[in-house]
């Protein structure tokens, strides 16, 4: 039931998102911002590395989900 | 990676010049330095030092031409190093005389197209390869960006296909004895016959498939936030163990090689929502709720808040809380039962909550770094990470961006 209502979470926030008013090409000044992308920033590939070496759960984040081995 | 196609920093409708030749347009050298300690190795059972140091560098090249159409082809080239020393992984032997250090090389290629109507496709192949670990991979990636680009939904498929080498606990090796020659595993990892000749004998391996499918939206939501939500499914089969993941029982002083079920199908859920408040702060926020077929649970939570002291220059302390249930077949070292069909004492798959702090530090000079014009962005980011389970971390983290 937990993971139902967290999955609902998602499905209606994604609703809600795509429900936006337009912004125009002009207006994204702040969104171009490179402070502002939705990727990971480059300087944070070692430390998403060793978390998903020392944690149990990985993925979702936009870096890998799988291969190399980080046994140690 | 594949999120860099989300982020709506795309140039593509503002470039006043589109070079219509392949044209190197962007090269990161990322470093990174890493160091562990603790006192749960799975090596040895769940008990015993963590101690790890881990050097890495990568570098990232990026290769863009456009067409008479105003399509963009893009190549991306990346190549990584890892050298790490760990002083769990000496204790592979009894005595903790095996070499404690390895080297890790994962180089890799992406090339995609991002068509003028909005649509995109793209391919990848990468590889990995460490002394007891290789691992090939290939990916197809699809995707649209709304008209007015505030929209964009992709897909990612990868498939990786990797093999371990199984270097067993030197007291686990069988003796395998044919007439008067009996094997067993040294130091260096080599099998080695009784006769005292160290004849390189090639060392079994196992198959790990992993078979990934990640969905993301990405959306702008006004002129000062977007959001994106990434989904993960992820099958995978085969070796899940580690084969020198000692596993030792209650009652027994002998160990016996982790073993984890053949298959384990992993749901991450996660959600970025970036916020630019006022002119000089920004929230960089992120969600991730994961489930898998091991029983284990999590939730991460992370804040990141960027302040712009001059438009060249930011600072951004950042805070990660992550919170993980066990999985269905973890105990500490000694409290498995020998009934048990799946066994491990590795505290990765233990239940621990951890946090991870630090701060970015982030320079772009208007006229380059060191004056330098294509030396663009200088980053550096230092984290300290710690688990309840005893495990304490540091990390440093350097990105050098020329373009």
């Amino acid at each position: 039931m937990k993971k139902i209502k967290i999955i609902f979470s998602f499905i209606v926030l994604l609703g809600m998102a795509t429900g936006c008013s337009s912004v125009k090409a002009y207006q994204k000044s702040k969104i171009n911002d490179s402070e502002m992308e939705l990727n990971a920033k480059k300087a944070e590939k070692p430390e998403s590395n060793f978390q998903s070496y020392s944690e149990g759960a990985s993925g979702a984040n936009g870096g890998k989900v799988g291969g190399g081995c980080g046994c140690n | 990676m594949i999120l860099s196609a989300f982020s709506q920093t795309n140039n593509a409708d503002t470039a006043s010049y589109k070079n219509r030749k392949l044209n190197l347009e962007e090269v990161n050298l990322v470093s990174g330095y890493y160091s562990q300690d603790g006192n749960h190795s799975a090596v040895t059972g769940g008990i015993g030092t963590q101690k790890l140091n881990d050097v890495s560098n990568v570098i990232d090249l990026k290769f863009v031409k456009w067409d008479g159409s105003n399509n963009k082809y893009s190549w991306n080239l990346e190549l990584g190093v890892d050298h790490h020393t760990a002083a769990s992984q000496a204790y592979i032997s009894t005595t903790g005389a095996s070499s404690p250090t390895g080297t890790r090389i994962y180089p890799s290629i992406n090339w995609k197209v991002e068509k003028n109507n909005g649509f995109n496709f793209g391919f990848g192949a990468a590889m990995s390869g460490e002394y007891n670990y290789h691992s090939l991979s290939a990916n197809f990636s699809v995707g649209k960006i709304s008209a007015n680009k505030n929209t964009e939904v992709n897909f990612k498929a990868t498939a990786f296909l990797d093999k371990v080498t199984m270097l067993e606990p030197a007291e686990l090796i069988p003796k395998a004895t044919q007439s008067t020659i009996t094997t067993f595993t040294t130091a260096s990892g080599r099998i080695v016959s009784s006769g005292g000749g160290e004849d390189e004998v090639s060392i079994p391996k196992s198959s790990r498939n992993t078979f990934a499918g990640s969905l993301t939206l990405s959306q702008v939501v006004n002129k000062n936030m977007q959001v994106a939500f990434i989904t993960d499914a992820v099958a995978q089969n085969g070796f899940l163990s580690l084969p020198f993941h000692r596993v030792y029982f209650e009652g027994k002083d002998s160990a016996k090689i982790e073993n984890l079920p053949g298959t384990r199908i992993k749901f991450p859920l996660g959600l970025r929502l970036n916020y630019f408040l006022g002119d000089k702060i920004i929230f960089r926020t992120y969600y991730r709720y994961y489930t898998d077929s091991w029983g284990i649970q999590s939730h991460t939570a992370s804040l990141e808040v960027p302040y712009k002291i001059s438009p060249f220059l930011s600072v951004s302390p950042f805070y990660r809380y992550y919170i993980q249930t066990a999985a269905n077949y973890f105990a500490p070292y000694k409290q498995h039962q020998l009934s048990e069909q799946y066994y491990t004492s590795n505290y990765e798959l233990s239940a621990f909550t951890s946090q991870f702090m630090g701060v970015d530090v982030k320079v772009t000079p208007k006229h380059g770094v060191f004056n330098i014009p294509l030396f663009n962005t200088v980053e550096i980011r230092y984290g300290h990470y710690k688990q309840t389970t005893g495990l304490q971390a540091n990390n440093i983290g350097i990105n050098l961006n020329f373009k």
